[in-house]
C-alpha cells in the first residue's frame, strides 16, 4: 500500500520535474540581466518597449475580434445540429477538428493564393483586407476549442424544452439564442473564449507569412536579436495565459446561476 | 362552431402513422383531460396544437382562426411542459415576464401582471430566486404564471404533475383547476393518471392508438364506457363471461345464473360476451335492490385503508369487489363461502 503510495507520488514528482524545471531555469535566465545580483531589469525593458505594447495591444484586439466572430459562428451552429440537424453532428465535428489536422503554414498558403492582389478577391492587398484574413483565419483556427467548449456546454441544458417554451410565449429565434440559449452556455463559451485568447496572442504563422505586426512576430524577432528579453517576454506571455485559466475557473465559480449542479 | 376546433388531424412520422383522424371541439374556458396509456398520441396532438409539429392532415382552428400553418411563436398559446423548461439564467419574475416582454409591454406593465401572477399562484414572496432554488412542485407553478402570465387563447398541458411527488400531485391539480376556473381559459391537459383526469375535467378525450376511443364528462366516461378499452383503461374493472340467452330480450347466462338484463344485445343466442362491472358495484352478501346474487369463495383480500378490495373465486372468473373499512368489523378470512350481488343494471355491456 505504502509502496505503491511511493511509486505514484515518484511519479508526480518527475512529471513535475519535467514541466517545472525549464520554465524555473528560464525565470532565472530572465533575472540575470544585471550581472551579479538578481533583477527586474529584462522585464522592465520588454514592457517599456513601445513595440511591445503595440503588438499585444493589437494582438488582444484581434483575439476579442476573433471570440466575438467565433460565437456568432459557433452558437448558432452548434444550437441548430443539435436540435434539428443531429444527423450531422458527426461531420460538423470533423469539420471543426480540421484546423487541428491541418498545419496552419498550409492554411495560410491557401489563403495567399487564393486571395493575392491578382486574384479575384485582392484581400491581401489592403491593409484592411489583410487584417480581415487573419481574423478571419485566428477564427478558423480557434474553431476546435470554441465548438467543442459550445456544444458541451449545449448538452447540459434541455435545448428543446427551453426553445420550444421560448417559441409559445412568443419568441423568434434571434431572441431564443440571444435571451436562452447564449446565457446558459456563457460558462462553455468563455473558456472556449479564453483557449482562442491564448491561441491568437501567441500565433506566429499566420501574422508572419501575412507580415502583420502582432504579438507573435514581435516574440519572435525579440529572441533572435535579445539575450535576456526574450526569456522574459516569454514569462510574461506565459502569465497571461495562466491568468486566463485562472479567469475561467473564477468565472465558473462565480456565475450566479448554476444549469450543473456542484 | 367551437373555440378550438380540431378537425380531422392525422400525424404520421415516416410510415409510422401516430395521429389517425383525430376530431374534437372545445369551448371557451373548457378544461379538457386528454386520457390514453403511454405512446397514444396525447402528446402530439398537443404539440400540433402548440405548433411544434405540422399535422400531416386535417386543420386546427383557435376561434376564428386558422392557425393550421401558424409559426408556435404566433399562435397565443401557453404551454406547461413536464419537465418545467423554465430558464435557467433568469428569475422567477424574469421568467414569468418572459412573455410580455416579447410581446413589447412596457416595464410598469410587466412589473404590475408578474406580481398579479405570482398572487395567483401563491409564490409572491419568491419572485426574486432563481428557479434551481425552488422545488419541483414551485418550479411547475411558476412554469404555470409564466405560461398565464401574456393571456393566451388557450392553455395546454402536458403531464405538469409527472414528476412531483404524491401529496403534491393532489394539491397542485386541485389549484391548477381553480385557477383555470378562476381565469375561465380553455385549457388541455394530458395525462395517463385516470384519477387525475376524472378529478378536476369538465371532460375527458381517452385516446387510444392514435384515435379519440370517447369523448365525455368523467361521470359518463366511468359509467357508460363506450368501449371495452375504455372500460378497462378507466378505473378498475371486472369482466364476467356470460352466454347469450335470448339476444332480443338481453337475457344471458352468467354460470349457472339467469340474468335478464332487460336491454337488447348485438349478439346471437349461445354466444360468449362480455360483461363489465365496477367493484364498488359488487356487495358482499344480500343487498337490497341488487337481485343478481352468485356465490363463491374469498380468493384475496387487500387491506387499503379506507377500501378493502376482496377478490372472490365465482366459478371458473374472479370478481373483485370493494367495501369499506370497518373498524368493529375484520375482513373476511381466504377461503371462505360468501355469496355476492350485483345489480343487473350496473352490468355493462361493452364492444370489443
Ligand atoms: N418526432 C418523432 N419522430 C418519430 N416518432 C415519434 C416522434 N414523436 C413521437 N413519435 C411516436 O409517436 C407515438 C406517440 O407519441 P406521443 O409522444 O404522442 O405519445 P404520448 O401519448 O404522449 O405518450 P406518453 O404518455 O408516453 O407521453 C410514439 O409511438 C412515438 O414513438
Ligand atoms: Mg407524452
Amino acid at each position: 500500500m505504502t509502496g505503491k503510495r511511493l511509486w505514484s507520488w515518484f511519479a508526480v514528482a518527475l512529471g513535475g520535474l519535467y514541466f517545472l524545471l525549464p520554465l524555473a531555469g528560464m525565470v532565472d535566465f530572465s533575472m540575470r540581466m544585471k550581472r551579479g545580483e538578481y533583477s527586474f531589469e529584462a522585464y522592465r525593458i520588454v514592457l517599456a518597449d513601445p513595440q511591445f505594447q503595440q503588438t499585444l495591444g493589437y494582438s488582444v484586439l484581434l483575439a476579442l475580434l476573433t471570440i466575438v466572430l467565433g460565437i456568432l459562428l459557433v452558437v448558432p451552429t452548434a444550437y441548430f445540429v443539435r436540435l434539428r440537424l443531429p444527423g450531422l453532428r458527426p461531420i460538423i465535428e470533423f469539420i471543426t477538428l480540421l484546423p487541428l489536422v491541418i498545419p496552419p503554414i498550409v492554411i495560410v498558403f491557401g489563403y495567399i493564393r487564393i486571395y493575392n492582389t491578382s486574384s479575384v478577391l485582392p484581400l491581401t492587398g489592403t491593409w484592411w483586407g489583410t487584417n480581415l484574413l487573419l481574423l478571419f483565419g485566428y477564427a478558423t483556427l480557434a474553431l476546435p476549442y470554441m465548438y467543442r467548449s459550445v456544444d458541451t456546454g449545449l448538452r447540459t441544458i434541455d435545448i428543446a424544452s427551453l426553445t420550444e417554451a421560448a417559441q409559445s410565449l412568443g419568441a423568434g429565434w434571434a431572441r431564443i439564442l440571444a435571451v436562452v440559449i447564449l446565457p446558459n452556455v456563457f460558462v462553455s463559451v468563455l473558456s472556449g473564449a479564453f483557449l482562442t485568447l491564448a491561441i491568437v496572442i501567441g500565433e506566429y504563422v499566420f501574422a508572419a507569412l501575412l507580415n502583420v505586426n502582432s504579438f507573435g512576430p514581435y516574440m519572435v524577432w525579440m529572441g533572435g536579436n535579445r539575450a535576456y528579453e526574450p526569456s522574459a517576454l516569454a514569462v510574461v506571455a506565459f502569465a497571461i495565459t495562466w491568468a486566463c485559466m485562472g479567469l475561467i475557473q473564477i468565472v465558473t465559480r462565480f456565475s450566479r446561476f448554476s444549469t450543473v449542479r456542484r | 362552431m367551437a373555440y378550438l376546433d380540431i378537425h380531422h388531424l392525422q400525424k404520421s412520422f415516416g410510415a409510422h402513422r401516430v395521429v389517425k383522424d383525430f376530431t374534437l371541439g372545445i369551448e371557451k374556458g373548457e378544461f379538457v383531460s386528454f386520457l390514453g396509456p403511454s405512446g397514444c398520441g396525447k402528446t402530439t396532438v398537443l404539440r400540433m396544437v402548440a405548433g411544434f409539429e405540422t399535422p400531416t392532415l386535417g386543420t386546427i382552428r383557435i376561434g376564428d382562426r386558422d392557425v393550421t400553418g401558424l409559426p408556435a411563436n404566433r399562435r397565443k398559446i401557453g404551454m406547461v411542459f413536464q419537465a418545467y423548461a423554465l430558464f435557467p439564467n433568469l428569475t422567477v419574475e424574469e421568467n414569468i415576464g418572459f412573455g410580455l416582454k416579447v410581446a413589447g409591454e412596457g416595464k410598469a406593465a410587466i412589473a404590475r401582471r408578474v406580481g398579479e401572477v405570482l398572487e395567483l399562484i401563491g409564490l409572491a414572496q419568491l419572485g426574486s430566486r432563481y428557479p434551481f432554488q425552488l422545488s419541483g412542485g414551485q418550479q411547475q407553478r411558476v412554469a404555470l404564471a409564466r405560461a398565464l402570465a401574456p393571456r393566451p387563447q388557450v392553455l395546454l398541458l402536458d403531464e405538469p404533475l409527472s414528476a412531483l411527488d404524491a401529496k403534491i400531485r393532489v394539491s397542485l391539480r386541485e389549484e391548477i383547476r381553480r385557477i383555470q376556473q378562476e381565469l375561465g381559459i380553455t385549457t388541455i391537459f394530458v395525462t395517463h393518471d385516470q384519477e387525475e383526469a376524472l378529478s378536476i375535467s369538465d371532460r375527458i378525450v381517452v385516446m387510444h392508438q392514435g384515435i379519440a376511443d370517447q369523448v365525455g364528462t368523467p361521470f359518463e366516461i366511468y359509467n357508460r364506457p363506450a368501449t371495452r378499452f375504455v372500460a378497462e383503461f378507466v378505473g378498475t374493472l371486472n369482466l364476467v363471461d356470460a352466454d347469450v340467452v335470448d339476444a332480443a330480450s338481453g337475457r344471458v347466462r352468467v354460470g349457472e345464473v339467469a340474468v335478464a338484463l332487460n336491454r337488447p344485445l348485438v349478439a346471437r343466442a349461445g354466444e360468449r360476451i362480455s360483461l363489465a362491472l365496477r367493484p364498488e358495484t359488487v356487495s358482499l352478501g344480500r343487498t337490497e335492490g341488487r337481485d343478481v346474487v352468485l356465490s363463491g369463495r374469498i380468493a384475496e383480500v387487500h387491506f387499503l385503508g379506507s377500501v378493502i378490495r376482496i377478490r372472490v373465486a365465482v366459478g371458473g372468473q374472479v370478481l373483485s369487489l370493494d367495501t369499506f373499512n370497518q373498524p368493529d368489523r375484520p375482513p373476511p378470512a381466504v377461503g371462505v363461502p360468501v355469496e355476492v350481488s350485483i345489480a343487473r343494471s350496473d352490468l355493462l355491456v361493452v364492444a370489443a
